[in-house]
């Protein structure tokens, strides 16, 4: 069934159709007939923004909470740039995001016209893919395909820049129907590789899965088949920070997150383990540190949608190129078939080892009476908020982050958001009003860092307004911490500008804005702090004041192996030599 | 796709030929890619050498099917086996690219380039220039008393080589149009 209408008109059809029932977005000049369609309808739901970076922020963390493609509209020009570190973002953490950019009409385009940019030009490299719409009779077409793009193989953001004339005009509207697009990535991995898989499973003395962001991408069914594996085969877990709720942290085969700051027994697992199982991780240079170092003795599988993960890095024995979930559904079916095999008894020793790294207890830290250490604040937060399945936690960039990734358990998938690849300070407040967005009656948290937040602190203005009671818990440590922690690690103790000067106070920050403000500075005071923060039914900037110069441990310094992992009361001094210390 | 006469696409094949080779040595590759002909399609394939740091030795684009909008790209790259694979899998990840071919490791095939030299000269060089152009079988395609425009076919070595006997003799100008390539039988 075809249908006339504007091409304003279609792009809010379009999204309907596609079952959109959220959008985050700012107005300008060449969007205004999108918006005077909004305007006009009650099925989509706007956000008003304070910077069209927060849009995609919070398009990001209500895709990654909710399993849905995020979608973001904003105006040409400054609007689309504004756009850039969203979507860099996005690409490298594989988030499905739609941004639709208004452009200057077709006609214009290429005269340097008022608030033109090149957006397709810009955004070429960071998005998954982008599409100029010229003829109002193909934009239907496009958003659809978009959509398919963004959610099929390996997620990630795509982008459509629609000049005013496109939005003027009326075309066909196609509603969306199976994909014709030639799009489309395998998903079934292949049944030899996997039997070879089995086999080495089956055989291995020492085996560990090192399970990724894919796991996430790949929907919740993979997260359960992932547990039923790791739990039937008896067989350690470790996951990257990007994978973390996958496998329950309180699963008992769970060795916490590994890489630079990850536990010492996953690093170590990984170091001398005989099989890894790679599984939706790609090997980032935050896990492998020295690469030819990295797990000397191991024969590696690899199970990632995306060809071009496999062997980037680190050379793989057993590439299976697939989804996630389908590839472990049959990795399941074909190791039960076999006779549900493991050599238990190595299986036992490894796991006695296991327990020997386990005493290192590598998070412990020195507590104190009189300042609030920020791990002790993320126990605390821990104990009083692990019980509530409706959690939801995002971070910002830094020592907090790390900490938090070390100090919060997580049970489930898609509850924990966070900017891992391209380590965007100012990420986790807006991702918090996302997830919020698509969790109304949910606890989010972000976990925050006083020089993070105070880059998209504007977005307390949309907190506000739409009554989000998001949680910001601000680990203030007066320092942009974790530059702070290289600097004395790496260059001497010369602290070169990573002073948080001049800070607001937060508390009456949060009453300008109309939220409400907690300042924490005791440990005794703690519990009750951040259960006024939990009960309070709105916004809460929460400003607890951390030990200023405490470092993020473990730590494998850049350019060293997994076994050369820095310990709480390891002497860090010189701990990078100089061919490390190029590396970032 | 029949049309093309092209076989099924690397890109399709088993994960099994994306295990490793563990040489370090630079090899150099002919790829074949077929693309969608939609706008800002060769702008991504050269933002994709460019910003990850692969090397272009010669890259050609037209237009090959009309009714089915698919252009071939053929690109000459360098570098070791592993990076060689990356490419293909980068370019396989780039939305409108339907097949990627690496020819050189697809079987034999035939290459083939265009060039175009003016040499300007006279006397006993022009009658050199004549002699080993007809040795070459390069054609005039244009003549003054004092140049000539020779028309080379032939493969990139060939064409190297005229280029080089010429420049004694006066070359000017060379155009070359980079590297066309199909794989040889069905
Ligand atoms: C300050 C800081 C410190 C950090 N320290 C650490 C650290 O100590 N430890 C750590 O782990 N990280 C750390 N990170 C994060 C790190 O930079 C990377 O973002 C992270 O390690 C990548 O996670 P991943 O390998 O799971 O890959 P992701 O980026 O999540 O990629 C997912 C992979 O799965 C594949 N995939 C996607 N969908 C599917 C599917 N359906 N089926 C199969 N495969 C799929 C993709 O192709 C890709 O290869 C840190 C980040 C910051 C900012
Ligand atoms: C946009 C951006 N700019 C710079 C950096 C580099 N950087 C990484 S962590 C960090 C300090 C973060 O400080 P804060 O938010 O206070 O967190 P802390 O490390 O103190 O917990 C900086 C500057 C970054 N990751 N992102």
């Amino acid at each position: 069934m075809k249908r006339e209408m504007t091409g304003a008109k279609m792009v809010v059809q379009a999204l309907k159709d596609q079952g959109v029932d959220t959008i985050f977005g700012y107005p300008g000049g060449a969007a205004l007939p999108i918006y005077d369609e909004i305007f006009q309808q009650n099925d989509i739901r706007h956000i008003l923004v304070r910077h069209e970076q927060g849009a995609v922020h919070a398009a990001e963390g209500y895709a990654r909470s909710t399993g849905k493609v995020g979608v973001v509209l904003v105006t040409s020009g400054p609007g689309a740039t504004n756009t850039v570190t969203g979507l860099t973002d996005a690409l490298l953490d594989s988030i499905p995001i739609l941004v639709i950019t208004a452009q200057v009409p077709t006609f214009l385009i290429g005269s340097d016209a008022f608030q033109e940019a090149d957006t397709v030009g810009i955004t070429r490299p960071c998005t998954k893919h982008n599409w100029l719409v010229k003829d109002t009779d193909a934009l239907s077409g496009v958003i659809h395909e978009a959509f398919h793009v963004a959610t099929h193989g390996r997620p990630g953001p795509v982008l459509i820049d629609l000049p005013k004339d496109v939005q003027f005009a009326t075309g066909n509207y196609e509603p969306p129907k199976p994909s014709t697009s030639h799009y489309q990535p395998r998903v079934k991995g292949d049944m030899e590789e996997i039997t070879e898989l089995v086999a080495a499973i089956e055989k291995a003395k020492r085996p560990v899965f090192y399970t990724g962001g894919g796991v996430i991408n790949s929907g919740p069914a993979a997260s359960q088949l992932l547990t039923e594996l790791v739990d039937a085969t008896g067989i350690p877990v470790t996951s990257t920070l990007m994978g973390l709720g996958a496998y329950p942290a309180s699963g008992k085969n769970w060795l916490g997150m590994l890489g630079m700051h990850g536990l010492y027994e996953a690093n170590l697992a990984m170091h001398g383990c005989d099989l890894m199982i790679n599984i939706g991780a790609r090997f980032d240079d935050r896990i492998t540190g020295r690469i030819d170092a990295f797990s000397p003795k191991s024969i590696k599988a690899h199970i990632d949608i995306d060809p071009s993960s496999i062997n980037k890095v680190i050379k793989t024995d057993i590439p299976i190129v697939g989804d996630v979930a389908h590839v472990l559904e049959d990795i399941l079916k074909v190791w039960k078939s076999r006779g549900r095999k493991t050599d238990a008894e190595a299986l036992v020793k490894w796991h006695r080892q296991i327990d020997e790294w386990r005493k290192v207890n590598c998070l412990a830290y020195k507590p104190s009476e009189t300042s609030i250490k920020p791990q002790y604040a993320l126990e605390r937060l821990e104990a009083l908020t692990k019980d509530r399945k409706d959690r939801f936690i995002t971070t910002e960039v830094g020592q907090h982050q790390m900490w938090a990734a070390q100090f919060l358990g997580f049970e489930q998938p898609n509850h924990w958001m966070t900017s891992g690849g391209l380590g965007t300070m100012g990420y986790g407040f807006p991702a918090s009003i996302g997830v919020q967005m698509g969790n109304p009656d949910a606890l989010v948290i972000n976990v925050a860092g006083e020089a993070s937040w105070l880059m998209n602190m504007q977005e307390m203005g949309t907190a506000v307004q739409y009554r989000l009671p998001v949680k910001q818990f601000i680990l203030n440590n007066e320092r942009l911490g974790m530059v702070r922690q290289w600097q004395e690690l790496l260059h001497g103790e010369r602290y070169s500008q990573s002073w948080s000067e001049a800070l607001p106070d937060f508390v009456k920050l949060a009453e300008a804005f109309g939220a409400k403000g907690i300042l924490c500075k005791d440990p005794k005071d703690l519990d009750d702090a951040i259960m006024e923060m939990i009960n309070h039914d709105g916004p809460v900037i929460f400003d607890c004041l951390v030990e200023k110069h405490e470092n993020c441990l473990p730590m494998i310094p850049s350019g060293k192996a997994h076994n050369e992992i820095l310990l709480g009361d390891a002497q860090t001094q010189g701990a990078i030599d100089t061919k490390g210390s190029v590396l970032v | 796709m029949n049309a093309l006469q092209i076989k099924k696409g690397a890109t399709k094949h088993s994960a099994y030929n994306l295990r490793p080779t563990f040489s370090e040595i630079e090899e150099r590759h002919t790829l074949a890619v077929l693309v969608e002909n939609e706008p800002g399609v060769l702008a991504r394939v050269i933002g994709l050498f460019s910003g990850r740091g692969y090397n272009i030795e010669s890259l050609t684009v037209a237009e090959v099917d009309h009714t089915g909008h698919l252009s071939r790209i053929t690109i000459v790259t360098k570098g070791t086996p592993q990076v060689i694979e990356q490419i293909k899998a980068q370019l396989g990840r780039i939305i409108p690219v339907h097949e990627v071919h690496d020819l050189t490791v697809e079987g034999p095939s035939v290459e083939r380039e265009l060039a175009m030299m003016k040499v300007v000269c006279g006397g006993d060089k022009r009658v050199e220039a004549l002699r080993l152009a007809d040795i070459f079988r390069a054609n005039v395609v244009d003549t003054t008393l004092h140049s000539f425009i020779f028309e080379l076919t032939g493969a990139p070595e060939k064409i190297d080589a005229f280029a080089d006997l010429m420049r004694p003799l006066g070359l000017s100008e060379l155009a070359r149009t980079g590297v066309a390539a199909l794989s040889r039988g069905e």
